[in-house]
């Protein structure tokens, strides 16, 4: 079964969702993912879904998951490029993914990861962490 | 009975057109110049030719025998009318001034129908008749087809309205404005999400202002509204401040335990400005010298 | 007269979902859905797809593609598995606290126009799902 490739950049992991997953691709990732965390003790993840043309529950849930178990092992995740097409579809089904930081591309996303490794907190109002 | 009716009345209007089609064109044209010309709205030779151009295709019509409008040789004329109504209706003519177009026809037609020797009044009262329901059902086709058009124009209008009333502002760099103008159902909630993440991802936008002056009352439906476009600007990376909240919102959302969840709210927009500019790390700076 | 385009595919695996996905987002383009309707379609479609395969114990789904009333895209997800037993909790939104539970189809059904399903315990479920232009 193909994998997700995560790449590493410094402190960060960066990975590019480009297929459309089925659930067991989803869940090998969430797998992958957390161990490459603690393997390499990353302060932040970086998920670009700009590719991603459907976001449905699960794979919404599982971008919660990610947050969630990233937060766990001391780690920042954002997701960035939400396509406004699955962002009004995500809202009407009702899902807000609480929890999960968002930014609109990589720069945007990298930075942030960036502030809040450097322990600048915004005041964002945000129902971020 | 009626077939053989409808029959004399074909040839008898086959044979008037025929012979006279030049005669009533004049006569169909001079009934016309009263009310119903508008030779503002249309020049005099081109009505000329599409009058032209109906009695021709009237002829043919008729000629093919049968009065029954449904039928496939009434096709071409029945064309012509609807291509003529409808730009009448894109040009301002009133529905009274594009069916009387067609039924104007009737009085030269009648005359010359009349103008015959030997024709029993019987015989006489027939055609006429015929030929009263048959220019009937044309205007009134004419008639429907006007309609047709009017309401297709009035629909493409509520759309651009639609568009058009929820503009997306750029405010500063990475501060978008998104104001409200009216109700918000969820038929324009779509419009204004797609509206405002198109401008955050055009802009690249960090802040964004919904400002709510202009929407007259906010209950528990406006406000689950508001949430939502809200969550979608989020989940791209975008914050929301809401602005305009008038005081007697801010009552009604605590009387209706609306959870705005951890929206911020500002009265006005020029205070929602001062605090996007402060989360996009901008300032403003005073120019003026000490106070 | 046919005025539709019918196809039936099988939704029995995973992997049958993706494939789910992508026919039916053929089929919204074909019909002239928008941008965001073709999202939302695709995306119940994903939701109701996965329904069959997991709790529907693998089932079918039929594609059609209307031309009247207007144009528009009719679904219908048929299995005979084991049925819904409460239909009204159903439908009852069990996800915006991300709990993982709730078959998702409150939220299938904001995101087309017309939504009707048939359950009988023991026998089966069909869903019908319609998104107009």
């Amino acid at each position: 079964m193909e994998k997700i490739p995560i790449l590493r950049m410094g402190n960060f992991l960066l990975v590019t969702i480009q297929v459309d997953m089925h659930d067991r691709l989803a869940m090998a990732l969430q797998e992958d993912l957390t161990n490459r965390i603690s393997e390499t003790a990353a302060r932040g993840v970086l998920i670009d879904i700009s590719s991603l043309e459907i976001v449905d529950s699960f794979i919404g849930r599982m971008l919660g998951n990610i947050a969630a178990m990233s937060r766990v092992l001391d780690a920042q995740t954002v997701v960035v490029g939400m396509q406004p097409a699955v962002a009004i579809t995500l809202v009407e089904l009702g899902m807000s993914l609480p929890g999960v930081r968002t930014a609109l591309n990589v720069d945007s996303g990298m930075e942030l990861l960036q502030e809040s490794v450097n322990g600048i907190h915004k005041a964002t109002g945000h129902a971020g962490n | 009975m009626n077939e053989e009716r409808n029959k004399l009345g074909t040839n008898r209007v086959t044979e008037v057109l025929a012979n006279h089609e030049s005669s009533i064109l004049e006569q169909w044209l001079k009934e016309m110049s009263n009310a119903t010309k508008r030779s503002d709205l249309i020049k005099d030779a081109e009505l000329r030719s599409q009058c032209s151009r109906f009695l021709q295709l009237l002829r043919q019509a008729a000629e093919s025998g049968g009065f029954t409008p449904a039928d496939a040789a009434w096709t071409p004329i029945r064309e012509l009318l609807a291509e003529l109504s409808r730009s009448r209706a894109q040009l301002g003519f009133t529905p009274t001034e594009t069916a009387t177009f067609v039924l104007s026809v009737k009085k030269p037609l009648f005359e010359r129908l009349r103008n015959r020797p030997g024709l029993s009044a019987g015989d006489l009262a027939d055609e006429l008749w015929a030929v009263t329901e048959l220019v009937d059902s044309l205007g009134l086709y004419t008639a429907e087809m006007y309609l047709k058009t009017r309401e297709e124009i009035i629909r493409r209008q509520q759309e651009e309205m639609l568009e058009l009333s929820t503009p997306v502002v750029k405010l500063w760099d990475g501060i978008l404005a998104l104001p409200i103008i009216g109700t918000l159902d969820s038929a324009r909630t779509q419009v204004v999400m797609e509206s405002l993440l198109g401008g955050i991802v055009k802009t690249n936008s960090k802040v964004a202002i919904i400002d709510i002056t202009g929407v007259p009352t906010v209950d528990t439906l406006v406000a689950q509204h508001l949430l939502k476009t809200v969550t979608a600007a989020r989940l791209m990376g975008a914050d929301c401040i809401i602005s305009g909240v008038r005081p007697q919102i801010a009552q009604t959302i605590v009387h209706l335990g609306i959870n705005l969840m951890d929206v911020t709210t500002k009265a006005t927009l020029a205070d929602a400005f001062a605090l996007a500019l402060q989360r996009t790390g901008a300032g403003i700076a005073n120019a003026a010298k000490t106070r | 007269m046919p005025a539709t385009e019918i196809d039936t595919i099988p939704v029995v695996s995973e992997s049958d979902v993706v494939v789910v996905r992508r026919r039916v987002r053929e089929a919204a383009i074909q019909a002239g859905l928008s941008l965001v309707d073709q999202t939302k379609l695709v995306t119940a479609a994903s939701e109701l797809g996965r329904n069959t395969v997991i709790y529907g114990g693998g089932g079918s789904l039929q594609l059609e593609i209307l031309t009247s009333p207007r144009h528009g895209v009719r679904l219908t997800f048929t299995d005979n598995g084991p049925g819904i037993p409460d239909i009204e909790l159903a439908l009852r939104d069990g996800f915006t606290t991300g709990s993982g539970l709730g078959l998702g189809l409150g939220g299938a059904k904001r995101l087309v126009n017309e939504f009707q399903i048939d359950s009988v315990l023991g026998r089966g479920t069909k869903i019908v799902l319609t998104r107009w232009k």
